[in-house]
């Protein structure tokens, strides 16, 4: 009884001992390299905001401010209203976004599916020669503003964190996934 | 004759000799506008080596810290101010030089501290995590050969083209980096995430969505190209690499991967990357489709009547090259081109074919076939498919040359 405990022991451990050598050749399930990230840390950097609304912040802004901002910190790319700077080709006027003029217009009323993207791609990006200077309550009143340009909110409503998703955009309905998968069909 | 001759040299290779620069320094030092000397100075104070008569009776310069291009070798990159070319003329094989590599920038090129990078990788995992740089080479490490493609990358419209200025947005190079599984395993990715969103440190903060099916299959995070670290240009230090997808999801300088269970619809995926197909637009195009193009003959070079080897690039996003064919009748007959190996998937695939010129004027075309059956289309098989109005993404037409009879190329604009 006593020999076959031993005996059985010794075989468990060669077991065990060819299986972690085995490990050692294959990918472990960690390798333990970096480190844990802080919540303050991810919160620096996460600005992404998503089309139901997740990481909008805090704050709120409405057409009338968002035109005075517009005028001093966006005009002199964009142009004003439906004037079209189309000889320019990195700033773009207002309601045709920065496509050649000679291509269909691909403006925020005809052509953005998402008013979220509005946010988030003001907030991250603009003004080019300043980027990631304005403020959330700046982004959300030129967001309105542009909305309110293109026929797609009244002058009169408030944006933030609520209301912004809740924004039907009249492409959304023109946008499909590509289901492609090669083959011989050309589509 | 002879000073004439000497200036053409001169300006051709885009060098001064030092008595020329000295000259222009006193000029430009008395005269504030020399347009003579201006045009000069801009091409940078470099000397050309006067060639020996014969350079087995001279002992030449020796070994260097760096070694250069022959001064008798002048490729360039084509730009303009958010992107630039390759030029696919001038390369004989398919690793793209990386000094050569296509660009295309939203708000610059970054400068990034290597030493104080970090990938930060949280969402819907485990544990939120921090690599630096070291940390990421720590990592068993791939290399992969593949290309690299902006989805934008097609110009047409006139004869005067050449195949830089028609399709140089593309480029391959080797690239060394950590597989994106790793990481993903490393972190404790959550089996529900659908979508991770890649960002960029740039001044665009450039972010886009991508399946996490690619992070399984075979995304990388890279930090070499070409044996040595990545170009700034290219996303230095570190860079997303997703084979076979538009380059524009390839996030460079990346910093931040954040898993999720739908696509954030970032402005890169809306209203740009995304075009008109009959009365819908569709998006989320990643692979880019197979297509092939004849880099010689090209304009602005010419033929002389006997044998001419045709030769050009093929490369197909879903895989490997099957065959490219090449017609020298202006597409009513068709031939299969030699492929040169190894043929790699997702990779640039240089092709090669003999061909007897007459002296006839003709078109020469090339199409790609790719290992899923899919034949590089016309522009027209693409405009019945996807309406006229269906803009500059992810257009792969067959594109033609025109030989007229004193053997000049010229581009064939549709």
């Amino acid at each position: 009884m006593k020999i076959k405990i031993v005996v059985g022991t010794a075989l468990l451990g060669l077991i065990l001992f060819h299986q972690v050598s085995a490990q050692q050749t294959s990918y472990p399930s960690r390798f333990g390299f970096g480190r844990l990230a802080t919540t303050t840390e991810i919160a620096l950097w996460d600005i992404d905001v998503r089309p139901d609304g997740k990481g909008l912040p805090a704050g709120q802004g409405d057409v009338l401010k968002g035109k005075v901002i517009y005028t001093s910190k966006c005009m002199a790319c964009h142009g004003n209203n439906d004037t079209d700077l189309s000889k320019i080709k990195l700033p773009a006027p207002l309601l045709v976004s920065d496509t050649l003029a000679k291509s269909r217009p691909k403006a925020i009323g005809n052509y953005w599916p998402y008013a979220t993207t509005l946010f988030d791609y003001i907030r991250r990006t603009m003004p080019y020669n300043q980027p990631g200077s304005l403020t959330d309550n700046e982004v959300y009143s030129i967001t309105a503003y542009l909305l309110y340009a293109n026929k797609i909110i009244k002058q009169n409503q408030f944006l933030n964190a609520k209301t912004l998703p809740g924004i039907v955009m009249p492409a959304k309905k023109l946008f499909i996934m590509d289901d492609r998968k090669g083959g011989p069909e050309v589509r | 004759m002879k000073v004439q001759k000497k200036d053409k040299q001169v300006i051709k290779s885009n060098k001064i000799s030092r008595r020329t620069l000295l000259a222009g320094m006193v000029a430009a030092a008395v005269l504030p506008v020399n347009p003579i000397f201006a045009k000069h100075v801009q091409t940078g104070p470099h000397t050309v080596p006067e060639p020996p008569e014969d350079p087995t009776k001279t002992i030449g310069p020796g070994p260097s810290a760096q070694g250069k291009r022959s001064t008798f070798e002048h490729p360039i990159r084509k730009f303009s101010e958010t992107s630039s070319r390759s030029p696919l003329q001038d390369f004989h094989s398919t690793i793209t030089p990386s000094d050569l590599h296509y660009e295309r920038h939203h708000a610059g090129v970054p400068i990034i501290d290597p030493q104080k990078y970090e990938l930060l990788i949280h969402g819907m995992v485990e544990r939120p995590m921090k690599f630096t740089l070291a940390e990421l080479k720590r990592f068993p490490a791939v290399s992969r050969i593949c290309f690299l493609e902006c989805a934008g990358n097609f110009r047409g419209g006139k004869e005067e083209l050449t195949p830089q200025e028609i399709l140089g947005l593309t480029s391959q190079s080797e690239w060394t980096g950590v597989m994106l599984s790793t990481l993903f395993r490393e972190v404790g990715a959550d089996p529900k995430a659908l979508w991770f969103l890649a960002e960029g440190s740039d001044a665009a903060v450039m972010t886009r969505s991508v399946p996490v099916k690619k992070a399984w299959d075979d995304a990388m995070i890279v930090y070499a190209q070409n044996g040595e670290a990545i170009r700034p240009e290219q996303g230095y230090p570190v860079r997303l690499l997703l084979p076979g997808w538009e380059g524009n999801m390839n996030i460079k300088w990346l910093r931040r991967i954040e898993l999720s269970d739908e696509p954030y619809m970032t402005r890169e995926e809306t209203s740009k990357y995304t075009y008109p197909v009959k009365d819908r637009i569709r998006m989320f195009s990643f692979e880019m489709d197979a297509r092939s193009i004849i880099t010689f003959p090209s304009y602005p070079q010419k033929i002389m009547p006997g044998w001419v080897e045709i030769r050009g690039i093929a490369w197909s996003g879903r895989g490997k090259i099957e065959k490219v064919e090449v017609s020298t009748d202006a597409g009513k007959t068709w031939q299969d081109a030699r492929l040169q190996d190894p043929v790699l998937s997702k990779a640039h695939t240089y092709f090669r074919h003999l061909w007897q010129w007459n002296g006839n004027p003709t078109e020469i075309l090339s199409r790609a076939v790719d290992e899923t059956g899919y034949v590089q289309p016309t522009l027209q098989q693409l405009a019945e498919a996807r309406g006229t109005a269906m803009g500059g993404y992810h257009m792969n037409p067959i594109t033609s040359w025109q030989i007229k009879t004193d053997g000049s190329t010229l581009f064939k604009p549709e």
